[in-house]
């Protein structure tokens, strides 16, 4: 791991919501380019985790974070919330276009980050959903509203919404878990290929997917006070065929949640 | 053997009729139950249908028994009826033309005032008040002060607004009796109206819009006038037809700022005389109730032909937004 980039890290990352404490300690190192999938049971953190890197839980009221949080060695509250965002990218577990067409969903952040030049936007669209695998299916119909497609192709429509900012890193929570296993098939292979230009962080409840379509994964699992804390962290294929702890080798196996 | 086989002891036998017996009876019951509740379900729905009914039918004698009525006096000298101005005075004599033409500047001018004022309260007070909600401060405390107000001003009798706007625009700024007075007091008179409904279009829009909005980099202002605003656009409208409905029908407040000159309004500080007002000189000073009758019937027609307009101007504007 020490050999390639490391993209985002935690140091001794504390997360509070009021008097509840969501995240215990937890210090991790994700390296660039590679796709790194979160597991562990339900309410034991994973999103809040996620959310941490694009500080989407500044959004909740109470919430604290104590400890340190990069991306590219730049603590993430020194900077400036805006552009840390651009930065990273998220999609989320449904599907989320905006009531508006596929073009001016995909435009959406490039205009609001500046960019006025039509053939540019068109530039931009045309690329970002050639990127998340879209553009075949829609590059006849960019006029008609997002919210006359499938769930599958409003989840890929999301992803090009993200790229179409060029972010460095995605961050992915659940994103498939609303949809049906073919359309799953179709955003783990878009995810293999999109790790050639970003760095992803996935969080997923499906443990195949986990195994198949990640290179490194975290397992997460939650204490008595129901505060979320890494247990185990490494390449995928020694979590799974030889994980050290009882614990990630109980819940892989199915024997726990 | 098989003799032994068929015969059945008598106590089984017994229980045997027995347990058909409960069985009958239990069948019956049961289709009795079904029957019964079948039977109050008929006549729940038959008891709203009629309210139903009522309700409907009530609505349509009025609307119908003032528009016939008030054909009849329109008919007379129709169509110098909507196109001459009215004498004034004592006298019930002439149209209803400058009451028409006040009535729709008076409209113009108050939602001009109310909406933005309205919609960005509620803009307020749901994105950004919203936030402080749960957390201690000036500033939560301030939010709920201003949201009782907001509940309390639309249960103010609206003579209030009336004395409030006489008191405040045509005496102290000495705006007099003039459209702008009338319009700063309606404003006031609507206002609850357009931030109650924005607030609730406002909140009726998913989070997910705002999160998806606030990840890809743009800021908070980005995201409430790019996606929030527009996905409130039909409530927001719906808020506006209301006031327009309240500032047609409206008389006490204009009573008391508009004047109620019958002459055409020439400029924002010249009186005037809404329909509705009209309405109320004509069977309040000169007992004209047949003329009144076809002013009633033109406010009426007006009030509908407007609601249509806007909910089809606000059909067009979201029809690009929904799937299919």
């Amino acid at each position: 791991m020490n050999s390639k980039a490391v993209k985002l890290a935690m140091q001794n990352c504390q997360l509070f919501y009021g008097d509840f404490q969501a995240l215990r300690d937890v210090s991790i190192q994700v390296p660039c380019n590679q796709i790194t999938s979160i597991i562990g049971p339900s309410g034991c953190g994973k999103s809040t985790f996620l959310r941490t890197f694009n500080r989407m839980n500044d959004l909740i009221p109470g919430v604290l974070v104590e400890g340190e949080v990069f991306l590219d060695g730049q603590g993430v509250f020194d900077m400036d919330v805006v552009e840390l965002r651009r930065r990273v990218g998220m999609v989320f577990q449904r599907p989320n276009p905006f009531p508006k067409s596929i073009f001016d969903n995909v435009a959406y952040g490039p205009r609001s980050h500046g960019v006025r030049d039509r053939t540019q936007l068109a530039h931009i669209v045309e690329r970002s959903l050639r990127d998340a695998a879209l553009w075949d299916e829609v590059k006849d119909c960019l006029d008609r509203s997002a919210l006359a497609f499938s769930g599958g192709q409003q989840q890929r429509l999301c992803i090009a919404r993200a790229l179409a900012v060029e972010p460095d890193v995605i961050l992915m929570d659940e994103p498939a878990s609303a949809l049906d296993p073919v359309a799953t098939l179709r955003i783990e292979e878009l995810i293999q290929k999109l790790k050639e230009k970003y760095t992803i962080v996935i969080v997923t409840h499906n443990m195949q997917q986990a195994a198949r379509a990640s290179d490194y994964t975290a397992f997460f699992m939650m204490a008595e006070d129901r505060a979320g804390y890494l247990v185990e962290y490494g390449l995928t294929r020694e979590i799974f065929t030889n994980p050290r702890h009882k614990q990630t080798e109980d819940y892989i196996t199915g024997r726990f949640g | 053997m098989s003799k032994e086989k068929v015969t059945v002891h008598p106590r089984v036998s017994f229980g045997l009729e027995a347990h058909r017996a409960d069985r009958k009876a239990l069948a019956l019951r049961e289709q009795a139950n079904i029957a019964c509740r079948h039977l109050s379900q008929k006549v729940a729905f038959g008891l709203l249908w009629l309210t139903g009914l009522v309700a409907v039918a009530v609505l349509v004698l009025v609307v119908a028994y003032v528009v016939l009525q008030g054909w009849k006096v329109v008919r007379v000298d129709f169509p110098d009826f909507l196109l001459t101005p009215p004498r004034g005075g004592l006298s019930a004599e002439g149209g209803i033309s400058t009451t028409i033409v006040t009535t729709f500047y008076l409209v113009l001018l108050t939602i001009g005032i109310a909406t933005p004022l309205g919609v960005g309260a509620a803009v307020y007070l749901v994105e950004y008040a919203g936030e402080m909600r749960g957390r201690s401060g000036l500033i939560s405390r301030l939010v709920g002060v201003v949201r009782f107000g907001v509940e309390l001003l639309a249960g103010v009798p609206s003579i209030i607004f009336g004395l409030f706007g006489y008191a405040l625009f045509v005496s102290a700024m000495h705006l007099g009796f003039s459209l702008l007075s009338a319009a700063l007091a309606g404003a006031c008179l609507v206002l609850p109206v357009i931030i109650r409904a924005s607030e609730e279009a406002l909140c009726a829009v998913p989070r997910c819009y705002r999160e998806g909005s606030l990840a890809l980099g743009t800021t908070q202002w980005q995201t409430v006038w790019k996606v929030v605003l527009p996905a409130a656009l039909p409530g927001i409208i719906t808020g506006i037809v209301l006031s327009v409905g309240r500032v047609v029908s409206e008389t006490a407040v204009f009573y008391v700022t508009l004047g109620g000159s019958h002459h055409l309004p020439t400029s924002l500080f010249s009186g005037g005389r809404t329909m509705a007002l009209h309405l109320y000189y004509l069977a309040m000073d000169t007992r004209a109730f047949d003329k009144a009758m076809g002013t009633g019937a033109v406010l009426v027609v007006t009030i509908v032909l407007i609601n249509l307009a806007i909910n089809s101007v606000s059909r067009r504007l979201t029809a690009g937004l929904k799937g299919g």
